[in-house]
């Protein structure tokens, strides 16, 4: 069976403005550009949640922003189903939108101030179906009651509800059409650790209800580990390793993947962790890299890693970009 | 970040929050309180007005003001009080008029403008600083003096003068939220781009609109009033505070002080009522000073 | 050696235009000389705010109701404004989260450290200028004479974090105070600017608060924990005992609710939300939201008390909840 969401060698560059960049275009040197995504393929089967991982400037929200639309992407193609995302002109893009939906990731400013919360959750029911005015409310409240949200909520302000509340009342924003895929862009790095679970458990049970697939992006690997099947790391704009969830975090086998698990505090004392560090910060988009972009910071760097690295199949179903592995 | 739940107040303690918060800024409060005498009088003036404002008596002419006529009276021995009260009615009715004309073509352009960016913007925004190039009063004398000085063309071009403003303090606003998050949010859902900026933007744009318009309905009863002042404006024997604050300029020299300086008097207090009033509402409308809500 | 910070019976209130909001309520806690203090909690739990009363910046519309600070043996209500303006910034420091826009954007990061020590100590510029490099050393700012020109701006949200450090470090204090220090700043660096603080506070014999809703924070870093939940301490113990006896129902079910790459636990959202402070009840302000809940919890409130070395709960049921072994 074909997978639900297929991206395929996506691409998104921003040419870079101001005046040092005409200078340099006067003076003959090729455009420079900020290569927000650089290639990037991935596959999301149907009922499945693939994670997307990785820091900033990796580029996943910029995907997040190509798949909904909201970014005219310069490359590479992206298909739902058997329409192809990024030949839709505007009103088909509308159209889709009631098969794709976001959840955001700042429960504060994703939320217009001066709707009620029930009002925003008619909204996506009044743009793409045909239902009454009353059913609409009925199904909004229906939607609220199944994220937690009773009715005397459903009729307060954004600011009239607490963190936690606001996202809930997000959720029920994208889920209100009954989409066939989410994407979640951090819906979680803007609450409280403690409140995170409630989130994560309430989208997973929104998920297997309605059958929904969800494309997770996230930097915080632990909640990742509980809501994805598989995940695919991101690092300045390609993804460098995919496999699924449980192995790539017992095994993580690219070196960047490494850092990143060795990173996460772990709430034990006394746990013991990996000391895999990469040397300095990440480097700027604009750069241009031949071969592998984690070259400068990499302790297992050679000079081989100097050649261009494809993402590999090593193992069924697990993939790396490295030549080290 | 926040995960509590937010302080709120019942439904009838907020009512009495408002209040508390209202009466925290007793100028503005005061201001507000005059003007609505202001429009009541205006509105009422039948009623409140103790002459017929256009019924000349020349016994009584150049009367000063006395307990018959606490105002005084004109050279056609016509109650001050009474014109006075009379004429509010064409002064707010003009600056109210002019300014929500003005408030309405510059919001709406100022919205479209705003979210389109690119060259609708670039050139929009050259046409608003040609505009404004001309000081306002000058421009409204220009277009009465064209088009003539009918009530409905005074209006017109108060409103002309007003509405670059207000194009692009919305325009500033447009470009600020139009990168908020719940603007993608907005698009997210679906929404197509009319929508987006009149249902979901532009009502976020209010607070300083309405601020701003407050104000400004001071500065068009100014204009007002000194178009008419030069004869530019409404013209006699129509009651007007300008019109009849210039013919009691005339007068100065004769000494009846009283015959400009209560018309002088009026434009005063309503128009720094207006400013106190939108001062007040700044405050009011800032959610720091909100308080809990 | 007397404690370096002591809070005791600490209470602040905000006025709104609905009533008093109390956010800290008769809190007590205690840093030693070098220490490193979590002080944990949701956001509304009172954690910053307490943190701003110890350096004495709560203002209208908050107040200070009851309570003293006793830093290094001074009751800190007792100094005037002047003195106090001594001590912040020079024996009481405070980095906080978004470190890029605490940076002052029209002057050069390097001159914004320069500075301090002109001020607190007196020293010329060339000197100055010398000791600020020497702080970028001990914060890892590679290439610092380079970065010293630079503004805010220019500098990554993980340099800008190291630059605040060294601002706080500057002038040598005695507690360093880090509110939420690496949220919103990527993994990775999150990480090394939690080794960084850790290994200076060692280093300088700085004690430093660290304020966060992370307990996976605290425990890299920490020596002991306090934990505060609705503007009120509930347990305080070394971070061990914390992690392993949690004795306090809100501590378990804090550990318990969080999302781990180490284990395959099923984690258990905490229950309720938050009381409002406005109006808060009466009694344990967690009795809303608490499997244990008798009456007596809801009318009279648990005061802090030591059940062992070094570990104080606030539960009228703490020792019950042992005996039994209650799972966390």
């Amino acid at each position: 069976m074909s997978a639900l969401l297929q991206v395929r060698d996506l691409r998104m560059h921003f040419p870079l403005g101001g005046l040092g960049a005409l200078l340099s275009r006067l003076r003959g040197e090729p455009e420079r550009v900020v290569r927000a995504i650089d290639s990037v393929s991935f596959d999301v089967q149907q009922g499945e949640t693939l994670a997307l991982v990785g820091e900033s400037g990796c580029g996943k929200s910029t995907v997040a922003r190509c798949l909904l639309r909201l970014l005219d992407p310069s490359g590479g193609s992206m298909r739902f189903g058997d329409v192809d995302i990024g030949a839709l002109d505007g009103k088909a893009v509308r159209h889709l939108r009631r098969d794709i939906q976001m959840v955001f990731q700042d429960p504060t400013a994703s939320l217009n101030p001066r709707l009620r919360v029930r009002s925003m959750v008619e909204e996506p029911l009044m743009l793409h179906t045909d239902l009454s005015s009353a059913d609409r409310r009925k199904r909004a409240l229906e939607v609220l009651e199944e994220v937690g949200l009773g009715a005397d909520l459903a009729e307060r302000y954004p600011h009239e509800l607490s963190g936690g509340q606001r996202q809930r009342a997000n959720i029920a924003r994208a889920v209100a059409t009954n989409p066939r895929f989410v994407v979640l862009d951090e819906p979680t790095s803007a609450l409280d650790v403690s409140l995170r679970s409630r989130a994560i458990l309430l989208l997973e049970s929104l998920r297997e209800k309605h059958g929904m697939s969800y494309l997770f992006i996230s930097h915080d690997l632990a909640t990742v580990k509980y809501l994805a099947k598989r995940v695919a790391v991101m690092y300045l704009g390609v993804i460098v390793e995919t496999g699924e969830t449980h192995e790539l975090f017992t095994k993580p086998l690219h070196p960047y993947t490494r850092a990143l698990m060795a990173a996460v505090p772990v709430p034990d004392p006394d746990a013991k962790r990996d000391s895999f560090v990469l040397a300095g910060e990440i480097p700027s988009p604009i750069e241009r890299h031949t071969g592998c972009r984690l070259r400068g910071r990499c302790p297992l760097a050679k000079p081989v890693c100097a050649e261009p690295v494809p993402l590999r199949e090593v193992a069924p179903g697990r993939q790396v970009a490295c030549h080290m592995v | 970040m926040s995960s509590a739940a937010p302080n709120i107040a019942s439904k009838p303690a907020q009512r009495s929050l408002v209040w508390r918060r209202i009466r925290r800024n007793p100028l503005s409060f005061g201001a507000l309180c005059v003007i609505v005498l202001i429009i009541l009088a205006a509105i009422f003036a039948p009623i409140v007005a103790p002459y017929d404002p256009d019924l000349p008596d020349a016994m009584t002419a150049f009367e000063s003001v006395s307990w018959a006529h606490p105002l005084g009276t004109d050279m056609y021995g016509r109650d001050q009080l009474s014109r006075i009260i009379y004429a509010a009615r064409v002064d707010l009715t003009v600056a109210f008029a002019a300014t929500a004309l003005a408030v309405a073509v510059g919001a709406v352009f100022g919205a479209m403008v705003g979210y389109a960016g690119g060259w609708v913007d670039n050139v929009a925004m050259r046409v608003v600083d040609a505009v404004m190039a001309f000081p306002a009063f000058v421009l409204a004398m220009g277009i009465t003096a064209a088009l003539g000085n009918s009530t409905v063309n005074v209006a017109l071009a108060i409103s002309i003068t007003q509405v670059p403003a207000y194009l692009r303090l919305i325009r500033g606003e447009m470009l600020r939220i139009r990168e908020m998050e719940y603007a993608d949010a907005a698009r997210t859902v679906g929404n197509p781009p009319w929508r987006i900026v009149f249902i979901h933007l532009l009502p976020n744009c209010l607070p300083p609109l309405i601020v701003q318009a407050t104000l400004a309905m001071g500065f068009a009863l100014l204009t007002m009033a000194a178009l008419s002042f030069i004869g530019l404006g409404i013209k006699p024997p129509q009651a007007e505070w300008g019109v009849m604050t210039a013919e009691g300029a005339a007068q100065i020299v004769t000494g009846e002080w009283w015959l400009f300086l209560f018309p002088g008097l009026a434009i005063m207090i309503t128009v720094l009522a207006f400013n106190l009033v939108g001062d007040g509402l700044r405050d009011f409308l800032d959610p720091r000073m909100r308080g809990i809500r | 050696m007397s404690d370096l910070l002591e809070v005791s019976d600490l209470t602040v209130h905000f006025q709104s235009d609905a009533g008093a909001i109390e956010a800290v309520d008769h809190i007590n806690f205690t840093i030693r000389r070098g220490e490193v203090v979590g002080l944990v909690g949701e956001s509304g739990s009172g954690k910053s705010v307490s943190s701003f009363a110890v350096l004495r910046l709560i203002r209208r519309p908050g107040e200070v109701k009851s309570g003293s600070i006793r830093f290094d043996g001074v009751d800190l209500a007792t100094l005037t404004e002047e003195e106090m303006r001594r001590i912040r910034g020079a024996k009481i420091s405070m980095i906080s989260q978004s470190p890029r826009t605490a940076l002052n954007p029209v002057i050069p990061v390097g001159k914004q450290i320069s500075r301090l020590f002109q001020v607190h100590e007196g020293v010329s510029g060339r000197a100055a200028e010398k000791r600020m490099l020497e702080m970028l050393d001990l914060v890892r700012i590679p290439d610092p004479k380079r970065r010293a020109a630079q503004y805010a701006h220019q500098l990554s949200g993980g340099m800008c974090q190291r630059i605040m450090i060294a601002m706080a470090l500057a002038t040598s204090p005695q507690l360093l105070i880090a509110d939420e220090p690496t949220t919103g700043l990527d993994v990775s660096i999150a990480a090394r600017i939690l080794d960084l603080l850790r290994e200076l506070g060692s280093k300088t014999g700085a004690a430093i608060l660290l304020i966060t809703h992370d307990l996976g924070v605290v425990a890299e870093i920490c020596d002991r924990v306090v934990v505060m939940h609705a503007g009120q301490v509930v347990e305080s113990a070394p971070v061990r005992d914390i992690f392993r006896n949690p004795a306090h129902p809100y501590t378990r079910a804090l550990v318990g609710s969080i999302p781990r790459v180490d284990r395959d636990v099923t984690m258990m959202p905490i229950p309720g939300s938050v009381p409002s402070l406005l109006n808060p009840p009466p009694g344990c302000r967690y009795a809303s939201r608490c499997d244990h809940v008798t009456e007596e919890c809801r009318i009279t409130r648990p005061s802090l008390v030591l059940r062992a070395t070094d570990h104080a709960v606030a539960c009228h049921h703490a020792e019950d909840l042992q005996a039994k072994g209650v799972a966390a």
